[in-house]
């Protein structure tokens, strides 16, 4: 084994995925000699042919409602968008077209494409290079929406979006692009749809996903090395479809439940998990839900990230709210069939 | 870098036939791309299809009235445009239409009861996209102009020579779509053919307020597209025009964009006004300039058309009239689970468990039903 990054193993699954099928097709501005502007396309193009890894115009929506017309003759294309908020202009096409042609045409015209968006920030990137857009996408029924934040899920939910007959919205964590694993490729992880428990505990459940896991899992360590909390840390890796079941099960055992976003926390990803938790879990609660995210703010100049993304000490902070002297009374959580009854 | 010439739409409209009916010489520049007179059976099987197509159209409207559909969008008097154009693709092309332009669809083989199902409200698309090579009828604009690039590159990337239609409206051009469309299919080199048909509206704004360009055509040559301009209430032309700009693109010259000039003589929808912003002077000399007119007295001058086999035509386009109103007057069957089975090729838990809780809803419903048709 060798240590890869999350962007070689991206590379691999493009790689990888373009061999075994003469049907995928990698489009997006920049993706050809230049290998895209964070190099997951490098040498793609000189391997497969610029017509199998193809510079297009600089036109995001052009280059999204090409692949429709591509994919209505039985191809699987694979978009690059280049950063979060390039893809703006793309929007109509993946919210009205992708997502819906499936069903306007009652299944006769899938859209097996992947949309790949390196989003969210901690880069010190400039303004409308940073956006946590994955709110916008999970609203719209028909997206899949899937997160990695392991170079091993990188490639695993990459080929598994690419093979696909449902668009998937692939939303790469740019602060996670040189995060190494020591991983042999190609490997296979749980499939979309399934979170994992990152790291295991007894006493809260920080759920999260995308550029906010590997935060979560610093802040566990801190938490009981100083505090003797022991926080389980759940990652999402798909937010569309979610995976109540593992957030449920985690929830019940531990009791209280942290949710952990970078994006702005009005209406957003992090709301949704929330709400999801107390209408499942009410009755193992023993304080309420709480989320850590983003401020409600346009995303700030590369100076002023720090004070924007949510960082160790908000999560400590918000953990502690949770009255952590006060054991919770699980012998009055009822059972199933009593709450149904 | 094409010679800018070659891109250079005709300076007039492309004209075959003037409107009493009587053949034109099209100019030089029309000899030169090869448009000439279509061949007499070729416009009778044109003239026959848009006596059909207005019949369907105006009982369409006539349903409307009737409640039977939430809306209409009427393409009277934009006949040559809908049937010309599709009479003149092959099997193996690919047709990306409006929400207008049900007449096209009608003429291309698809049964009426299936083109009506998006504005019947039954659902949104009736027809089998990719048995008929037809994309669903697209209620954004312009969005399919891009959709028709990609078709088209796909078309040829199969190894076919296949070519990709797009319909799009006056309106529609200054959508940043149809400029992307374009430059695609441009860049790309793709078999794809863009017929603006412009019919002087967008719902009420009219062509002055839409574009400074003076004629649509013209927005091609930037992009490096073959464009032209053509009558659009002239069969004739339309037929020749479509036809030379099929065999361009088939032959790996790229796209083409086509401006048809014509006219809406109905309102945007039955939902929508026209007196509040057209006159009717302006209606009435456009009524002067009907396709079918135009072709019926060529065709019957001629000697290829006699009252009686008019009369015949009329009379099949009277029965599929009568048939559709038959099969239109029959409440459509919905199946509201339907609306969870295509949202999804592997539908999400969450969607599961909500298609569940609807099927109690009805199971409960039914039952409820039953005890009230018991009592």
């Amino acid at each position: 084994m060798s240590p890869t990054t999350y962007a070689k193993a991206l590379n691999t699954a493009l790689r990888d995925a373009l061999t075994e099928d003469p049907d995928v097709l990698v489009l997006g501005e920049d993706v050809g000699a230049l290998g895209g502007v964070f190099r997951i396309t490098d040498g793609l193009t000189r391997d497969f042919g610029e017509d199998r890894c193809v510079d297009t115009p600089l036109a995001e929506a052009g280059i999204a409602g090409f692949a429709v017309g591509l994919a209505m003759q039985g191809f699987r294309p694979v978009v690059e968008m280049q950063f979060d908020a390039f893809g703006y202009p793309a929007f109509e096409q993946v919210v009205s077209h992708i997502a819906k042609m499936r069903n306007r045409t009652r299944g006769a015209l899938p859209m097996p494409i992947t949309i790949r968006i390196p989003y969210a920030g901690g880069i010190g990137g400039v303004e409308h290079h940073c956006d946590s857009s994955e709110g916008y996408y999970v609203h719209t029924p028909g997206l899949h929406v899937v997160t990695p934040t392991t170079p091993a899920d990188a490639y695993s939910l990459l080929r598994e979006s690419i093979a696909s007959d449902d668009p998937v919205v692939f939303m790469e964590p740019k602060s996670q692009y040189y995060a190494k694993a020591e991983i042999e490729l190609p490997t296979r992880t749980e499939p979309i749809g399934q979170a994992v428990v990152r790291r295991e505990g007894a006493d809260v459940t920080l759920i999260t996903y995308g550029p906010q896991v590997a935060a979560a899992l610093k802040a566990a360590e801190v938490a009981a090395a100083e505090e003797d909390w022991d926080v389980e840390v759940v990652d999402l890796r798909s937010l569309v479809p979610f995976d109540d079941a593992t957030v449920e099960a985690s929830v019940r055992r531990t009791g209280r439940a942290v949710v952990l976003a970078e994006a702005q926390g009005f209406a957003g990803m992090g709301a949704e998990i929330a709400a999801r938790v107390q209408e499942r879990c009410f009755h193992s609660l023993a304080a309420p839900v709480l989320r850590v995210t983003g401020l409600d703010i346009p995303y700030p100049p590369p100076k002023l990230e720090h004070t924007h993304l949510p960082g160790i000490d908000r999560v400590l902070d918000t953990i502690a709210r949770l009255q952590w002297d006060d054991e919770p009374d699980l012998t009055h959580a009822p059972d199933e069939q009593e709450v149904s009854a | 870098m094409s010679d800018i010439t070659e891109l250079l739409p005709c300076p007039a409209p492309v004209q075959l036939l003037a409107a009493d009916g009587t053949a034109v010489d099209p100019g030089e520049q029309a000899h030169a791309r090869g448009y000439v007179m279509p061949a007499p059976e070729e416009l009778l099987a044109v003239w026959r299809a848009m006596v059909v197509g207005r019949r369907f159209d105006a009982q369409a409207t006539a349903l409307t009235k009737q409640g039977r559909l939430a809306v209409y969008p009427s393409s009277r008097g934009q006949d040559a445009c809908q049937v010309a154009p599709v009479l003149a693709l092959t099997e193996q092309d690919w047709l990306f239409p409006t929400y207008r332009d049900s007449m096209a669809l009608v003429t291309h083989g698809i049964d009426p009861v299936e083109v009506l199902t998006l504005l019947r409200g039954d659902w949104h698309c009736g027809y089998d996209p990719r048995a008929t090579r037809t994309a669903p009828q697209c209620t954004p604009l312009a969005t399919q102009a891009v959709h028709a690039a990609g078709a088209a590159h796909g078309l040829t990337r199969r190894g076919t020579d296949g070519i990709a239609l797009c319909l799009i409206g006056d309106g529609a051009t200054s959508e940043g779509d149809f400029h992307e469309g374009l430059n695609f299919a441009a860049v790309f080199e793709a078999p794809a053919v863009f017929l603006v048909q412009n019919n002087k509206y967008a719902i009420s704004v009219p062509l002055a307020k839409q574009t400074k360009a003076p004629s649509l055509a013209y927005k091609g040559v930037g992009y490096g597209v073959r464009s032209e301009q053509v009558d659009g209430n002239d069969p004739a032309a339309m037929l020749a025009v479509m036809r030379q700009a099929y065999a361009h693109a088939r032959s790996g010259h790229g796209p083409v964009l086509v401006e048809a000039h014509t006219y809406r003589m109905e309102a945007h929808t039955n939902a929508d006004d026209a007196t509040r912003y057209r006159t009717a002077d302006e209606v009435d000399r456009w009524t002067g300039q009907d396709p079918i007119v135009r072709l019926q007295a060529y065709l019957v001058e001629q000697g290829h058309l006699d009252d009686a086999r008019i009369q015949e035509v009329r009379d099949e386009a009277d029965a599929l009239a009568a048939d559709l109103r038959t099969r239109m007057n029959a409440e459509p069957t919905v199946e509201p689970l339907e609306l969870f089975d295509h949202v999804y090729a592997r539908p999400t838990p969450q969607l599961l468990e909500q298609r569940e809780m609807v099927r109690s809803e009805l199971d409960s419903h039914v039952t409820q039903q039953e005890m009230e048709s018991a009592r």
